[in-house]
Formats: structure tokens, sequence, C-alpha cells
């Protein structure tokens, strides 16, 4: 049986790389633009004027408030039509665990920037920094330091929820496994297989974050401290 | 008329003028008026919550005041609008909690304002943020991150980090309430060395024999007005003073 697995699971691994670097793809974009839309949104949230503040509490409460399954459906066979707009479920996938994604982000960088204490702004306006300045020079570079392991978690989140996109036909790591499995019939084995990338990927990310926080982290943030 | 009167003043740096604030219904501050002369030291003592912090904060605008103006060399601060950025840098403030900026370097900390505020060459300010630190004996932890020092350590280089700025008046409020008595020396020792080299103060402090050893001026303050107020050596020898003297009494007993 073992022996018979391996050549098929050989002749399949192109088809299954395609996935893979699929579902690479779909992560790195999906946490790039949750950072550069949550970010800003964190920013909105804490300094921005009323009417800003409350547009961005209905965009996090509806972002965080639906299944991300119900989230795919809805743009993909009804916001997106709507609009007139006929993009690949690919691009809508994008879109949607990104601006899901943001909407949990800017939670994490609001809590970061919340918790540097108001003496670092008047110190910095003290000095005579403009409050952008301070926000800016200031205040960001540590909220970042405090944000970084809150972060992290994002990475195994959306890589586990990249596989959702399944049901909207992505050609992601999951769909090309079902198909291969549909096509060879050997359901464990390949499902199997499957776990086992999601794993090492996990890992793999996993270990560029820490040594991004190994690397980044000074003397009194975080457990660098010497 | 008082326009005038501070403009032609040349030796006043520093005048504030009625100042009122008010947190809610609690009356802070009721009426300050002062003027600091260039190279004068001004004590501030009393008990807390009298408005003193309150009125270091008033006069660069950190807390804006209700009413009242504060001039510096002449020029009104109070109402200044995008220029308070520019009188903020003239007057450097020192925190009881230093409020160093915790991911950045010494060396930085003191650079970082001349850098961003003052649009200066990186080679210029390391060489003022140097100058700085060896004022106040503390060139050798340029590269430490404040997490790294003692506190009398980190008061001194935000002391530092605000006479990069080229200050015309120091704003101390209470530098030494968080450190311990070892410690809260080496502190008040640059404090007292600025004072000889003719750096204009106002100190809010709760170090009494430090006051009266440095200041020009003892000022006494009492529900967010000043009571008392006159120089060390009337205070020290002379008549009067009886609210100063028993509120120093009081703090003293425990020394």
């Amino acid at each position: 049986m073992a022996e018979a697995l391996i050549p098929i699971l050989i002749d399949w691994l192109p088809y299954l790389m395609q996935g893979i670097l699929l579902t690479i793809g779909l992560v790195a974009a999906a946490l790039a633009i949750g950072f550069a839309i949550g970010l800003p949104m964190a920013l909105g949230q804490i300094y921005g004027a009323k009417p800003v503040r409350y547009v961005i509490e209905v965009y996090v409460w509806f972002f965080r408030g639906l299944p991300l399954l119900v989230l795919l459906f809805l743009f993909y066979f009804g916001i997106f039509p709507a609009l007139g707009l006929d993009f690949p479920a690919l691009a809508i996938a994008i879109v949607v665990l990104g601006m899901r994604g943001a909407a949990y982000q800017s939670q994490i960088f609001r809590g970061a920037i919340l918790s540097i204490s108001e003496g670092q702004m008047t110190a910095a306006r003290s000095l005579g920094m403009t409050r952008w300045q301070a926000i800016r020079s200031i205040i960001l570079p540590q909220a970042m330091l405090i944000a970084l392991p809150g972060w992290s978690n994002e990475y195994p989140i959306i890589l586990t929820d990249t596989a959702v996109c399944y049901a909207i036909g992505v050609m992601e790591l999951l769909t090309r496994t079902t198909q291969i499995v549909s096509q060879t019939y050997l359901t464990m084995p390949i499902y199997l297989a499957c776990a086992c990338v999601y794993i090492a990927l996990n890992y793999a990310g996993m270990k560029c974050l820490n040594m991004l926080e190994n690397k980044v982290m000074v003397p009194g943030f975080g457990h660098a401290s010497t | 008329m008082q326009v005038r009167d501070t403009m032609m003043d040349t030796d006043c740096v520093l005048k504030v003028e009625n100042l009122c604030k008010s947190f809610g219904s609690t009356r802070v501050l009721f009426d300050i008026s002062f003027s600091v002369k260039k190279g004068e030291t001004k004590a501030f003592i009393g008990p807390s919550g009298t408005g003193k912090s309150t009125l270091l904060r008033c006069i660069n605008q950190i807390t804006e005041p209700d009413s009242g103006k504060v001039w510096l060399d002449g020029e009104e601060v109070t109402n200044s609008g995008p220029r308070i950025n520019f009188f903020r840098q003239k007057m450097g403030m020192v925190f009881q909690n230093f409020n160093l900026f915790d991911h950045l370097t010494v060396q930085k900390n003191v650079e970082i304002a001349l850098l961003k505020v003052r649009g200066m060459p990186q080679a210029e300010a390391t060489k003022k943020a140097t100058f700085e630190l060896e004022r106040v004996g503390l060139a050798d932890k340029a590269d430490c991150y404040p997490a790294q020092l003692s506190g009398g350590q980190a008061q001194r280089v935000s002391i530092a980090r605000a006479l990069a700025m080229d200050p015309d008046v120091m704003l101390f409020d209470e530098p030494t309430s968080a450190l311990d008595p070892e410690l809260t020396r080496e502190v008040l020792e640059v404090i007292r060395m600025l004072s000889r080299q003719g750096m204009t103060m106002l100190i809010v402090t709760h170090e009494m024999r430090f006051a009266l050893s440095v200041a020009n001026e003892v000022l006494f303050m009492e529900n967010g007005t000043i009571a008392e107020r006159g120089t060390p050596d009337d205070i020290v020898n002379g008549p009067g003073f009886e609210r100063m003297k028993k509120f120093i009494g009081k703090i003293e007993e425990y020394r």
C-alpha cells in the first residue's frame, strides 16, 4: 500500500504544489491588506473624529460578526455581482480575507496603541513635536513592538481560514487535495498529506515571525530585556 | 499696557498673568501671576493637589488654561496656534516619571526631537546629543535602552533630552518624586549644576532643603493660589511665612 502510494503522490506533487503556492499567496495578500487597512483603522478609531470612529466600529462589527463562509458567499454571489464586477474567485477571496483580517488587526493595533502610557505623548509634545510627529515617531514604533506577538497570531488564523475558500472554488491547497482524492480514492493518505503541508506552513511561518520578533525587540519590550 | 511692560522688561524670560484653570467644577489654579528673570530659579512647594504640576503644564500649554496669559521672551505663548510647537522647544520639561521614549536608545532619545522637530542633520544631532549626555554625566550610557537605566540615570537622560533643544527655561515637575534618596541626590546635583550655569528654571518639588538652597524664590501654593512667596533667606531667617514654615516643618519631621 505504502509503496503504491509514493509514486502516486509524486505524480500529483506538481499539481499540489500550485495549490500550496496559491495558499501562501492568499495568506500573504490577506495579511498585507489587513495591515494596510487595519493600522489606519486603529489610528482612526483612537484619534479620529466621531463619525470616523463610528464608521470604523460598524466595519469591525460587520466583519467580525459574520462567519467567514457567509462573508465569502455574500461577496461572491451577492456584492460583487451586484456591483457588476466579474472578479475571479481568488480575487474575491483575497478581498474578503483581507478586509476581515483588517477588522481583527485593527483591534490588535488599537489595544497596543492604548497600552502606551499617556506620558509618551506628553513628552513628545513638550519637545515641540506636532501630534502627528509624536504618533509617527514615538507612539507607532512602540505600538508595533507591543502588537507583534499578538499580531503573529493572525498568521495561523488566516492560513487555516484560506481552506474555507474551497467553498467558492479557489484553487488553493484544500481544493486541489479534494480533487486528487476524487481522482485517486486514496482519501485518508491524501488528506493526511494535506494536513502535513498545513502544519509545515504553519511551523515555517511562525518560525519566521519569531525570528522577526527577536530581531526587532528592544529591552523593555517583550522578553528581550537584558 | 501689559503688553508693553513685558516687551520692555528684557530681563524677564517668562511671565505668567492671571492664569486660571478648572477641571470640571474643581478649581485647580486661580489667578496665578509671577514673572521669572533670566538665570533665576523658582521653586514651587505645597501640599499635593494644590495645582503645582497643573501650573507647569499650563505654562507650556500641555494643559490648556481656561484664562490668563503666558509670555516667553516677550511673545505670547497662550493663543499662539501652531507656533506653540516652537515655544515648547524653548521650555524644556522634565517629568516625575521620566517619560523617556522606551523604544529608543539613550542617544536617540536626545536626538529625536533635534532630527524631527528642528530638522537638524544626523551628524550635528549626534554631536549635540553627545554633548548634552556628557553634561549630565551619561555619555557612557548612550547605547542603553531606558529599561536598562536606574531611575536617576533615566531622569538625567530626560534632562539632557530637554536641554538639547536649547531651552530658555526648564520646567521640572517633581523630578525626584519617583526616586530613592541616593538617586534623588544625583538628579539634584545636575539641577544644581544647571542653576550655577545660569539656566532659568521652575521646579515643583517636595525636597524642601534643596528648594531653599537652590532657588532664588520659593513660592508656596495652597488651593490653587500662591499663598506665600519669598527668598529662602527671608523664609528661614525672617518673620512671617507661617503657613509655609508649618508645611516645611511637617515634611522635614519625617526625614
